[in-house]
């Protein structure tokens, strides 16, 4: 493969199809860089910057997660209680509970957070894997690709509150969904599994994330080379047989950055189980706000931790399968 | 070419299919909020569901006049300010590390991660992060500190990979030639790279703009005393919802839609003269 032995980073939003540019830009790249500003100050602000906001925040949920809770907040120790009731408390080796050797209640939450994630996850590709393809790969001029790939993606840059607000008059025993199952005969009465359900929460989350997944898998098709394609055609291969050999394989780095995009999105997703859910259900964000709540510091902490580190854990098995390496 | 007529219009149909399960896809992803559009204009009497009791202004009304509940006009104009702000430091910071990452550099990898990394931690838990820090250390949390810094965490790797693409197609023998004339660095950056960038740059203050407008879990726990409107948004979900929140939704996502319109046509109007 070719375009792994480009060493740049070309990024997945900004990363454009290979045009005519092509030959310019490689004789450019085998320019050297010498003059130009200093790199020290180029990336000083910057590297503060994220070692201030970024950095000693995380640190700091990994220190603080070791304290002792006190009456004047938290004081500096070196505890694992918190853990010890993360995966103690009602559950676990609780010997007093009948729930001997059940996975604690903080357990669960996270479990069913991650289920969740992968279940929207599944619908996402489902969906919009298609919409990437049709984009990538069916519509041939410029203009139109990039037309209705940005209709696609401006969703994006309006208000994920808003979007999720949107589902309520849609969804309600009297909403659009309803009124247009009584007109057309499917049901006789409105029925009530729309709002506030696991499945209105579903779909919601499918309708907000999709559109991010479907940038960098159109992002990966759009790159794939039209002679492999016509060559491949030429030598008697099925559309099946293209898919299965050439566009599947050359697509994945896309679907894979897109599945881990909106993976840690929809582990950190908190709001929309609120709006759609009537906060119903509780997810790992969820309790860490609750826990925020009551002041609750290190056990808040806590829960964050095992969230992160749910989250690599996710992310390392995408990347253990698909190597996105040669796309960055 | 075997392109025979059977097989074109094969093609054909199957095209047309994906056209169609494109069109539902939009109506999938745009027809909330169309719902949403339309039951704004709900009348006086009308409910936050269909059908429409009348036809009238009455809910932009109720939200432009004051209230006793929430501050929505303070609200709005602390997001505008934070995400003017959040934009220029984007853009600059974005601009920056790209300009660096042209060489390379000890670290650079660990910083390369280090930025985009932004994009992949929960906005809850950054949020989280720093309200225990600041709590322990005694200063107070407030949108225009600690919200600021978190929303230019989460916008810097959009920007990031946007003036990356950008400098990745740049032709550096234009500043070459300039510096061997005997222009300084100034000099060679506005005449020779700012010009050629501004597109870039433009593209990249949107996303500062609209990222961080939008934002509402990284302010989350972040904003102190005074809130910023997608939290405003928030605060007024508990309480008994009226169709003003569908006005309030439908301002501020045609005020979204006008701002993509508006930065899209500066960017070709740039894009035109870098050309």
């Amino acid at each position: 493969m070719q375009l792994s032995e480009r060493p740049e980073h070309t990024g997945l939003i900004g990363d454009q199809p290979a045009g005519p540019m092509e030959s310019a830009e490689s004789e450019a790249r085998e320019y050297r860089m010498d003059g130009g500003f200093s790199v020290g100050w180029l990336i000083a602000p910057a590297t503060l910057w994220l070692l201030v906001f970024l950095l000693l925040p995380l640190a700091g949920i990994v220190v603080f997660s070791f304290w002792k809770t006190s009456n004047a907040g938290m004081v500096p120790d070196g505890t694992l209680e918190h853990y010890a009731e993360y995966f103690l408390s009602e559950g676990f080796f609780d010997p007093s509970a009948d729930k001997f050797l059940t996975p604690s209640v903080f357990v669960k939450t996270l479990g069913s957070t991650i289920f969740f994630a992968l279940e929207v996850m599944l619908y996402c590709l489902i969906i919009g894997y298609p919409i990437a393809y049709f984009l990538g790969m069916q519509v041939r001029s410029f203009q139109w690709q990039m037309t209705l790939f940005l209709m696609c993606m401006v969703p994006f840059w309006t208000s994920y509150l808003i979007r999720a607000v949107a589902w309520l008059p849609m969804l309600g025993r009297r909403g659009l969904i309803n009124n247009i199952l009584v007109s057309l005969g499917i049901v006789d009465n409105p029925v009530s599994i729309f709002l506030y359900s696991e499945l209105s929460y579903t779909v919601a989350l499918v309708q907000l994330y999709v559109v991010l997944s479907v940038g960098p898998m159109f992002f990966s098709l759009v790159k794939i080379d039209r002679e492999i394609l016509e060559a491949a055609r030429d030598m008697g291969a099925t559309p099946f047989q293209i898919f299965r050999e050439i566009i599947g394989p050359l697509s994945l780095p896309g679907v894979a950055i897109g599945m881990i995009f909106i993976f840690v999105l929809l582990m950190g997703e908190f709001a929309t189980a609120v709006v759609v859910y009537g906060g119903k259900t509780s997810t790992a964000g969820t309790v860490i706000l609750n826990y925020y709540g009551t002041a609750n510091y290190p056990f808040a902490a806590v829960n964050a931790i095992m969230l992160m580190i749910s989250m690599m854990i996710g992310v390392v098995i995408i990347l253990k399968i698909v190597n996105i390496r040669k796309e960055l | 070419m075997a392109g025979s007529t059977p097989e074109k219009s094969r093609k054909a149909w199957i095209k047309s299919g994906y056209s169609v399960y494109y069109a539902f896809f939009l109506i999938f992803i745009y027809g909330p909020m169309i719902a949403m559009f339309v039951l704004s204009f709900q009348g006086r009497r009308g409910g936050t569901s269909f059908p429409m009791r009348g036809f009238s202004l009455y809910w932009y009304e109720k939200l432009i006049e004051p209230s006793t509940v929430g501050d929505l006009q303070g609200a709005l104009g602390r997001s505008l300010v934070l995400a003017l702000v959040v934009m220029i430091i984007t853009a600059l910071f974005s601009t920056m590390l790209a300009m660096a990452f042209r060489k390379k550099f000890w670290g650079s990898g660990v910083l390369f991660y280090t930025i985009m990394s932004g994009l992949m931690i929960p906005g809850i838990l950054l949020s989280l992060g720093l309200a225990i820090l600041m709590a322990e250390i005694g200063i107070p949390v407030a949108w225009w500190s600690s919200g600021l810094g978190v929303h230019v965490v989460w916008t810097l790797p959009f920007g990031f990979l946007v003036m990356m693409a950008v400098f990745n197609r740049f032709d550096g023998r234009l500043e070459e030639a300039a510096r061997d004339m005997g222009a300084s660095e100034w000099t060679v950056f506005k005449e020779i790279t700012l010009p050629l960038i501004t597109p870039g740059v433009v593209a990249a203050g949107l996303f500062g703009f609209t990222l961080s407008y939008d934002e509402f879990a990284r302010t989350s726990l972040l904003s102190g005393e005074f809130n910023t409107l997608p939290l405003d948004i928030n605060a007024s979900m508990t309480q008994r919802i009226r169709p003003t929140l569908f006005a309030l939704g439908t301002a501020t996502t045609v005020f979204s839609l006008s701002l993509i319109a508006l930065f899209v046509a500066v960017y070709m109007f740039l894009y035109r003269r870098s050309r």
